[in-house]
């Protein structure tokens, strides 16, 4: 299945793209990861838990960042093994360009599952594909932008305001 | 005719212990010290084996054994029945069907490994051990860009996915053509025969046992055919001599064809039994039924029917893509050949009739015969195209088809797709279908369906089946690398009562009831007197199993002739207790008597003198009562049969309902017609099935999408109107014995082009410019045509 969207995200183009390589980020950001170790030239090899429809499974896998314009573009490639569930595996086409007041982030997501998870969850899967892209970029969004609250509450300080991705980067 | 006999509609005994919950099915034998066998399967449909690595599996707790393809490199594979030559001269392309996947996974469900353990459960968790480095390739899956071979090879030694390119008949093909272009009229059609899962209740299981101290093995499975399995395992695949296999078939729960087969699993457990000394049972998961069992038609067709202006037929001319799947399984190459190509006459006197069929190697399951087996796409694609042709013309659908009937007095009648039918009357089935279908009232019924928003349509349908299959001198000039005839043993006890041991297989026919009606019939004794023995290679002769609406035709002529044979010996063994010549007796209502005289015998007191035969002339006579008889026909048998239809439409969302369902059928003569009535009822409940529910998808990625029965659609019994079912416009089989043609599949063959001729009537008559719907005609289909 394919699908495409694009998300605004009120942060400068550099923070948007160092975010993205980095494993913390992608660990906080992928839904039911457990564990995400490596690097984005080697690679990363991860842990996420998912149920999809009446299929529960833990899926250990890769993922890995390849054709990669600096600041501009790359693509996000992930393939997971489930076991008995099956497998699943998907790519994201991310670009990110300026826009006023921040960055636009667009991305294409192809995505395809085997075995029991296709044979089970094939009425849901796409739906469920692009809840799970949409969780993804929402989270890192999210991450990127100061929370409201948080805006309030540093207003009078002369910190910067970031997300819980710029908290991750600072520490 | 007395209690019981031929035409009675005696309830079926076996019920008892089915509906009692007393039936033993394969799963429930558990004999001592079982081991439990459980398959690894690819999750891709192609794949590169690049390794198994069985190591951490075989340390899991519990393993006694693990099997990988390497394992069985050394032993044959399992074989297609039979050779198709394609138009060329070429022979078919069949590449190794291996015990377990060797070098490449070929589709989803594949197996290539397989664990063996002391519980189920212990083989479960194992399979998951088991780390295998199995290389995604890309799938071959649409049959047209398959046969165009720009894409993967299913199998890389055949350097091509085409199995055979066949013509039927090829020397007509230029007549035809030629036929085709001068005719005034042609109609075109382009359709699919949607791909099944047949789905029996019961999933496959099977139970390998190996006695070190005989060296005999058992093989306890579900089959339809468990003499074709104990051949093919002998001859084909592990070369255990046959004196030395017992394959044994107990109740099995439905098959529909799709256990018809030797499948890898029954000869993995053999193997391993021999190789742990211990009995090794294997139960398929549904999800393992709906990936390994053979599947079901899966045709891509073009159909071309040329008539005169007034609707005389001049030619059929026919292109289909069979699917065959990944590997060939046993009956894969004749059923979309002969079981197809052989029936596109129809029941029509049109005088040239050519058909195309390649068969394409796809990275799917094996698709083999599913009830009815060929003569349903046959069927379909005949009915689908006369109807657009008769509406192009303007013609009455049931008047187009009496216009081109082959009428009573031409049988023996030679159809342009080669085969001679023996005997039928369509007019009378479709004189029968008028009234009985109220056709007249239609349009009152319409008028009213219309008041309550609702288009109605109505389907009608003919058709003409082969069945009975045999002849084997015919099938082997075919290409049938066995030969089709079947076998019985009448053994009369010594107390009168009777053992029938038959080769075909009763697996919901009603066998149990219907063959003692038989013998009862002949020998005027009471039909619960006599059982049937059946699935167990060590009793019965021999047998070539239950497929094809075959077993009454051809195994119940093997009971009549075996039958025959005893009343001759008690003729013989009666003459000597009355002290005459046996041509002087007469044998009625089981009775024996010296004609013209008071003097007589019963037949249980002729049973008991030959077993006691104190005072036998034992030069010419020999003591027992038991006779076997093999029986080959000399024709197939020609079911035939006149449905209609009735649908409404819902026009705001394509939902059909089907509101009558009329099936006249000529089986000729009928044993049980209470079973008979069953036969047909499910057969068009499946029929429907296909027609409205059910259909079979991949992926481009070859995965399964309707894998489950929550995505496959089966029909209920809310699905499925008021079934009238009519089978007393009979003509008599004029070859065999008994004259009975064989009612299994007609239902399965009838229904799916009566609904659609139904549905598309409905819209047409709605007002909507529909000339055809691919099956399943499901909501979303009808509501896309109404809405194009």
């Amino acid at each position: 299945m394919n699908l495409s969207d694009q998300r605004e995200i009120a942060a400068e183009r550099q923070t948007v793209w160092d975010a993205i390589l980095k494993p913390e980020v992608l660990k906080a950001c992928i839904p039911g990861c457990e564990e995400l170790t490596g690097s984005p030239e080697d690679g990363f090899e991860a842990v996420v838990v998912q149920k999809v429809g009446p299929v529960k499974a833990k899926f250990k896998g890769e993922v890995t960042i390849s054709d990669v314009v600096e600041g501009e573009s790359l693509r996000l490639s992930g393939q997971g093994k489930g076991g008995p569930a099956g497998f699943a595996s998907g790519s994201a086409d991310v670009r990110l360009s300026d826009i006023d007041g921040g960055t636009l982030l667009e991305y294409d997501v192809d995505a395809k599952v085997g075995g029991k998870l296709a044979q089970l969850g094939s009425r849901i899967i796409d739906g469920f594909a692009k809840k799970l892209a949409g969780q993804f970029f929402e989270r890192f969004q999210e991450g990127l932008e100061p929370e409201l609250e948080e805006v309030a509450e540093v207003a009078d300080q002369k910190e910067t305001k970031k997300g819980w991705i710029g908290r991750m980067f600072k520490s | 005719m007395p209690d019981g006999g031929i035409g009675a509609p005696t309830k079926r005994r076996e019920d008892t212990r089915f509906l009692t919950g007393r039936g033993k099915y394969t799963d429930d034998f558990t004999p001592q010290n079982t081991s439990y066998c459980a398959f690894a399967r690819s999750q891709v449909a192609n794949g590169k084996i690049n390794s198994v690595d069985m190591s951490a599996a075989a340390e899991m707790p519990g393993v006694l054994a693990t099997f990988t393809g390497e394992d069985f490199v050394e032993v044959g594979g399992n074989p297609a029945g039979w050779a198709i030559v394609s138009r060329d001269g070429e022979p078919m392309k069949e590449p190794k069907r291996p015990v377990l996947a060797h070098g490449k996974v070929r589709h989803v469900g594949d197996a290539y490994a397989a664990v063996v353990a002391e519980t189920l459960e212990q083989a479960l968790d194992a399979v998951e051990a088991i780390e295998a480095d199995i290389e995604e390739l890309d799938a071959v899956i649409d049959m047209a860009s398959a046969v165009a071979g720009s894409g993967s090879l299913v199998h890389d030694e055949i350097e091509t996915n085409t199995c055979f390119d066949w013509g039927w008949i090829e020397d007509n093909r230029a007549a035809t053509d030629e036929a085709i272009k001068a005719a005034p009229h042609v109609t075109t059609l382009e359709l699919v025969n949607n791909r099944l899962v047949p789905n029996a209740l019961e999933p496959r299981a099977s139970i390998g046992e190996y006695d070190p101290g005989t060296g005999d093995y058992k093989l306890t499975t579900t089959s339809q055919n468990p003499h074709l399995s104990r051949l093919l395992i002998a001859a084909f695949v592990l070369g255990i001599p046959e004196n030395k296999l017992t394959v044994l078939a107990p109740d099995v729960g439905g098959g529909f064809g799709s256990k018809i087969y030797h499948y890898s699993e029954e000869a993995l457990v053999l193997a391993a039994a021999k190789k742990l000394g211990r009995p090794v049972k294997w139960t398929a998961t549904r999800t393992e039924s709906f990936l390994a069992d053979a599947h079901g038609r899966d045709h891509v067709t073009k159909i071309e029917l040329a008539t005169e202006k007034d609707g005389t037929f001049i030619a059929f001319r026919t292109e289909t893509m069979a699917n065959v799947g990944a590997y060939l399984s046993n009956f894969a190459t004749v059923t979309p050949t002969f079981l197809h190509g052989t029936l596109m006459a129809g029941n029509y006197t049109v005088p040239n009739v050519y058909v195309n069929v390649k068969a394409v190697f796809t990275n799917t399951a094996p698709v083999d015969a599913y009830r009815g087996a060929g003569r349903p796409e046959a069927t379909y694609s005949l009915e689908r195209v006369i109807d657009k042709c008769a509406r192009e013309l303007g013609m009455d659908p049931v008047e187009i088809r009496r216009k081109n009937f082959i009428k009573k007095d031409q049988y023996p009648y030679a159809s342009a797709a080669g085969l001679e039918y023996d005997s039928g009357d369509y007019d009378a089935l479709m004189d029968g279908l008028e009234k009985t279908a109220d056709l007249a009232g239609f349009e009152a019924r319409r008028a009213e369906s219309a008041k309550n928003g609702k288009l109605r349509g109505l389907g009608i349908n003919a058709y003409i089946e082969a069945c009975g299959i045999a002849p084997s001198n015919l099938v082997g000039i075919l290409g049938a690398r066995v030969g089709l005839y079947d076998a019985a043993t009448v053994r009369v006890n010594p107390t009168g009562n009777i053992s029938v041991m038959v080769g075909a297989h009763s697996h919901g026919q009603g066998h149990e009831t219907a063959f003692p009606q038989i013998v009862a019939d002949m020998l005027g004794v009471d039909a619960l007197s006599v059982d049937i023995v059946h699935g167990d290679t060590s009793k019965i002769p021999f047998g070539m199993g239950t497929y094809g609406s075959r077993s009454l035709a051809v195994c119940g002529s093997a009971v009549f002739r075996a039958t025959e044979k005893i009343i001759v010996k008690a003729t013989a063994i009666a003459a000597h207790m009355l002290e005459d010549k046996p041509e002087n007796i007469e044998f009625n209502d089981g009775v024996f008597s010296i004609k013209g005289t008071n003097k007589n015998v019963g037949f249980g007191d002729v049973a008991l003198k030959a077993y006691i035969p104190h005072d036998y002339p034992i030069e010419e006579l020999e003591p027992g009562l038991e006779e076997t008889a093999f029986y080959d026909p000399a024709n197939f048998t020609y079911p035939s049969g006149a449905y209609a239809s009735e649908v409404e439409v819902d026009p705001e969302t394509g939902k059909v309902t089907i509101c009558s369902m009329v099936a006249l059928d000529d089986f000729g003569v009928v044993v049980n017609p209470m079973i008979v009535t069953g036969q047909v009822q499910g057969g068009l409940a499946q029929g429907i099935g296909q027609a409205l529910l059910e259909n079979s998808v991949y992926d481009k990625n070859g995965q399964l999408l309707s894998g489950s029965l929550m995505d496959y659609a089966m029909p209920r019994a809310d699905d499925l109107p008021n079934l009238v079912v009519d089978h007393s416009h009979a003509t008599r089989c004029t070859h065999n014995p008994i004259g009975s043609k064989g009612c299994g599949e007609a239902g399965a063959i009838g229904s799916p082009p009566t609904i659609v001729n139904a549905v598309v009537d409905a819209l047409v008559r709605g007002g909507h410019d529909v000339d055809h719907i691919d099956m399943p005609v499901s909501p979303s289909r009808v509501w896309a045509a109404m809405n194009k």
